[in-house]
């Protein structure tokens, strides 16, 4: 049979299966084919996976997961050639779900970007419009979900790498709950922020490869045991109270037709029968982005010291030991890591540690109180995901400042730890805008319930115009 | 600054080697035997992604060691990354607790014949050990100007316990003696091996002096590198030295890192540049805090062991401070304590297990047999008593073979030895007879080879002295 890739969803994919109307194999080479049609214009994957293994439903995996065998490079060329001895703990159980891995997604070079343009790799393009950014980090596996040419995917979230991209790409993607899904095997970025989520292409597939991701890992300290996963059915949002935080909903920068579509959806959820109501998370908003900003690049400067050419990767020629090391960061690294690794160091030197990181991480402790307070009322919160839609490409790269702004509005609950839902609400200007719904600790399945139930009274249709 | 007294003031760190089955933070084998990088893994190779697991051995041990030491066991203990670059630490940085340690403000009483000395316990923290690195070629060993380096991992990732004292060391024999204690402590508590040839227990000293009476703390140097009590000792008495003779000369101590060489005895200053000073310390995100119950602390303090420096203490007032020193730091004090139960005299069993059986296996030896040779060791042969005391601690001895045999002590059978080797060493005759007496010992060993051992040895002494008296 012909596989129309395009509108398939993950759900239907396993139906598909399950029917024995199609394998898992001839999934995959449906997805490899779509691959082989439309990636040159969008660049989704860094490489592919030709054999399948496992009879389920393929899947694409962020170039930052280990995968055993398979060339994992984070979007860098300090990793240039590395092929895991391991497989990361999602991998693994993605393996034993019997996902089919069709292959590894561009990201910004260590998840670190909000446009996928600081790929060592080349940037990856927005299917809705090629000439725009599909969000970062994880632009790859969100365009590659929104294209077809994966019914879902693996992505990392350290400040808004899985929600931001979905937002732009018009699909659904899940941070979790800090702790619920393994990092083990997963390149660090920033390691008390970096998760791992799913990506598809509606709530209830996100609910699904949460469900085969999440639980306590042994190899992973920070991890917890997770509440059983519900997948959410009804369309009813009756008894749900909805918060709405006025500065992530008035933020300075948050486009016009960004603040149209959210607030349709607003409406649309009171039409559902949830209590709506106002509230505030004045010091979350304002000081969020600068103390994440503290906070990701000092453990990313630690985590990025291992690249050092001595075990794996990237290895330049040198006379001695500390020159070797010194030319292969400079040769590995891109602009963007170094920017960060710089800061990082800074922040965590003597005589600056109390005033930058020490005190960001008392900010964050805040954070957290602020939006613990706002659920005492609330069961989640909503706000746009960017306060943009997508960008064009090089429009921000010469700008970090005004490309970090990007997660002005997802940074903050990842700073708190809380999981947080994007479901796409609408278009501005013909491209997707993203609703964010926030929630406490391990409450994934209400934003699942919640986001389950907007979707289907939104009707956004996921497929880019241009490729219907 | 000259014409007075001046105190050494002695700060040591004391790494401890855990031999737990597995690495600190992986689960590959935690020892020696392997080949080189045959004990590796993700995590302990630092590969992209990997993360550390705590030991839970590890950390019950340091608890353990620290309550040993008298510490405070911190509730909430974290562990942070000490950032660096070096070939020996692949993910660069090491893994080791640090503003919140698991055991604080302990002491060790040390007995000395002037009292107890308290040595303070600043802390004990848990890190990881580095791998280890061998640099070939160049003049100097280092990493700078080796024609290459080569990394073992095997021992990167080990679980180390670093223990800090206060400056409280005044002078090279205390810190043969805390050491001795503090070694002793570890070996009973079954956590290390501790030995200083291998590695497993390392120490360096931080070294100032001031003038006697006052209570500043002058710049310091740092001693690394001594593999043996005595090499600390003779460290620390050469930086000491060194350090007065620069002040009488009116000049400055500069703070300074020192290997000591033990074949020349003589300090050589470390090129400070490979040192970097910030360390960019920060909580390890990928670790929880060590929070350990209170139940946990409280199983962990019954098995402690009563101290060696108590024990010392207690049996001192039977014998004296050296022996029950030299018994109790060797492990020895059990096997004393039982053989003089089973009959032997105090002193003469002491003196046999601390000359004869240091390195044996006391738990093996049987205390009644031991207490019968202790007794006879006068009566039978010394060949005899050699030959018993060898095999004391083999399954099933049995010291009466040994007692059956008596010792010559028949004055008319050792006279004719006597004189002859008398006649034979006039030379010692006659300084004997002009007041060295000490020579007593030699005309007796003279003897005891003539006789092949079989001489009594106390008869021996009688009739040399008789004779020499003539």
């Amino acid at each position: 049979m012909k596989i129309d890739t395009l509108r398939l969803t993950a759900e239907e994919a396993l139906g598909l299966i399950e029917r024995k109307e199609a394998s898992g194999a001839e999934l995959h080479r449906a997805y490899l084919d779509a691959i082989a049609e439309r990636d040159g214009e969008l660049h989704c994957y860094l490489r592919t996976v030709e054999a399948a293994e496992g009879e389920g439903v393929p899947i694409a995996l962020k170039d930052v997961i280990s995968t055993k065998g398979v060339e994992t490079t984070a979007g860098s060329r300090i990793l240039e050639g590395y092929v895991p001895v391991f497989d990361a703990t999602v991998a693994a159980r993605c393996r034993t779900a019997g996902l089919p891995t069709i292959g590894k997604t561009n990201t910004d070079e260590f998840a670190m970007g909000s446009s996928t343009e600081n790929s060592a790799y080349g940037p990856t393009h927005n299917p809705w419009d090629p000439t725009r950014v599909p969000g970062g980090s994880g632009g790859g596996t969100a365009a590659a979900v929104s294209a077809g040419l994966a019914p879902w995917g693996l992505g990392s979230d350290t400040g808004g790498s899985i929600k931001q991209p979905s937002a732009l790409c018009g699909n659904v993607g899940l941070r979790p709950t800090y702790g619920t899904v393994s990092r083990f095997g997963v390149v660090a970025f920033a390691s008390s922020l970096d998760q791992i989520g799913p990506v598809a292409k509606n709530v209830r597939d996100c609910a699904r490869l949460y469900a085969i991701v999440a639980g306590k890992d042994p190899a992973d300290s920070t991890t917890v045991d997770v509440p059983e996963v519900v997948l959410p059915e009804g369309e009813s949002l009756a008894g749900v109270r909805i918060g709405v935080p006025k500065e992530m909903n008035e933020a300075e920068g948050i486009e016009p037709g960004v603040t149209a579509a959210v607030q349709r959806a607003i409406e649309l959820a009171r039409e559902l029968g949830a209590e709506v109501g106002e509230c505030e998370l004045p010091r979350s908003v304002e000081y969020g982005l600068a103390c994440y900003y503290l906070i990701a690049p000092a453990e990313a400067s630690s985590n990025l010291a291992r690249y050092d050419g001595v075990r794996y990767g990237l290895r330049a020629d040198a006379e001695g030991y500390y020159e070797m090391v010194e030319r292969t960061r400079d040769a590995g690294f891109g602009d963007e890591p170094k920017r960060r690794i710089m800061l990082g160091t800074y922040a965590l030197s003597a005589g600056y540690y109390d005033a930058y990181y020490g005190q960001a991480q008392k900010v964050r402790t805040l954070i957290a109180r602020e939006h613990a307070a706002a659920f005492e009322r609330f069961d989640v919160l909503v706000s746009p995901t960017s306060p943009t839609v997508a960008f064009r490409l090089g429009e921000k790269a010469a700008d970090p400042l005004a490309m970090y702004l990007s997660d002005l509005l997802t940074i903050p609950s990842c700073m708190a730890g809380l999981p947080g839902l994007n479901v796409p609400c609408g278009l501005s200007e013909g491209l997707p805008v993203g609703l964010q719904l926030i929630g406490p600790q391990l409450s994934e399945n209400t934003l699942f319930k919640a986001g389950h139930a907007l979707e289907r009274a939104l009707g956004f249709d996921p497929v880019p115009e241009r490729l219907r | 600054m000259t014409g007075h007294e001046w105190q050494p003031v002695v700060g040591l760190e004391i790494h401890v080697q855990l031999k737990t089955r597995t690495k600190m933070f992986c689960r590959c084998a935690n020892g020696y035997g392997g080949g080189e990088n045959t004990q590796t893994c993700p995590v302990c190779l630092g590969f992209p992604g990997a993360l550390p697991v705590m030991n839970r051995q590890a950390v019950e041990w340091t608890i353990k060691l620290g309550l040993a030491l008298d510490c405070e066991i911190a509730p909430r203990a974290v562990f942070a990354r000490k950032n660096y670059f070096y070939p020996d630490l692949p993910k660069g940085y090491q893994i080791s607790q640090y503003d919140l340690p698991s055991c604080t403000n302990g002491k060790v009483l040390v007995p000395t014949p002037d009292g107890d000395h308290e040595i303070g316990i600043v802390r004990a923290h848990l890190e990881e050990d580095a791998a280890k690195t061998t640099h070939v070629g160049g003049r100097t060993g280092r990493i700078g100007g080796a024609d290459y380096s080569l990394v073992d991992f095997n021992r990167g990732g080990t679980p180390l316990v670093e223990i800090v004292t206060g400056p409280d060391v005044h002078s090279s024999e205390d810190a043969r003696r805390f050491l001795q204690l503090l070694r002793q402590t570890i070996v009973e508590l079954g956590i290390s091996d501790a030995e200083m040839e291998k590695g497993t227990l390392r120490v360096d000293a931080n070294v100032s002096v001031r003038p006697a009476g006052s209570s500043e703390l002058r710049t310091r140097c740092e001693l690394k590198n001594m593999n043996s009590f005595r090499f600390v000792a003779q460290g620390i008495d050469a930086e000491v030295k060194r350090q007065i003779a620069l002040y009488e000369a009116g000049e400055e101590v500069v703070q300074e890192t020192y290997d000591f060489d033990a074949g020349s005895g003589t300090l050589t200053a470390r090129r400070s540049k490979e040192e970097a000073d910030d360390y960019r310390y920060f909580p390890e995100p990928d670790l929880v805090p060590v929070e350990p119950p209170a139940e946990l602390v409280e199983r962990l303090r019954a098995e402690v062991p009563e101290s060696p420096a108590r024990r010392i203490r207690r049996i001192e007032g039977e014998l004296d401070l050296d022996r029950a020193v030299v018994l109790v730091t060797g492990g020895l004090d059990g096997l004393w304590q039982e053989t003089v139960e089973a009959g032997a005299e105090r002193v003469a069993a002491a003196n046999v297990i601390a000359n004869r059986l240091a390195g044996a296996d006391a738990a093996a030896v049987e205390p009644a047999e031991l207490a019968k040779l202790v007794e006879a060791r006068d009566r039978i042969p010394r060949t005899a008593l050699d030959e018993a005391l060898g095999k004391v601690a083999e399954p099933g001895f049995s010291a009466a073979p040994y007692l059956e045999q008596e010792a010559v002590s028949d004055s008319a059978e050792l006279e004719p030895i006597v004189a002859r080797i008398l006649e034979a060493n006039p030379g010692q005759v006659a300084a004997y007879r002009g007041g060295k007496e000490g020579l007593l010992g030699f005309f007796v060993g003279q003897v005891m080879k003539e006789t092949g051992g079989k001489a009594n040895a106390r008869a021996v002494s009688e009739l040399v002295r008789e004779k020499l008296q003539a």
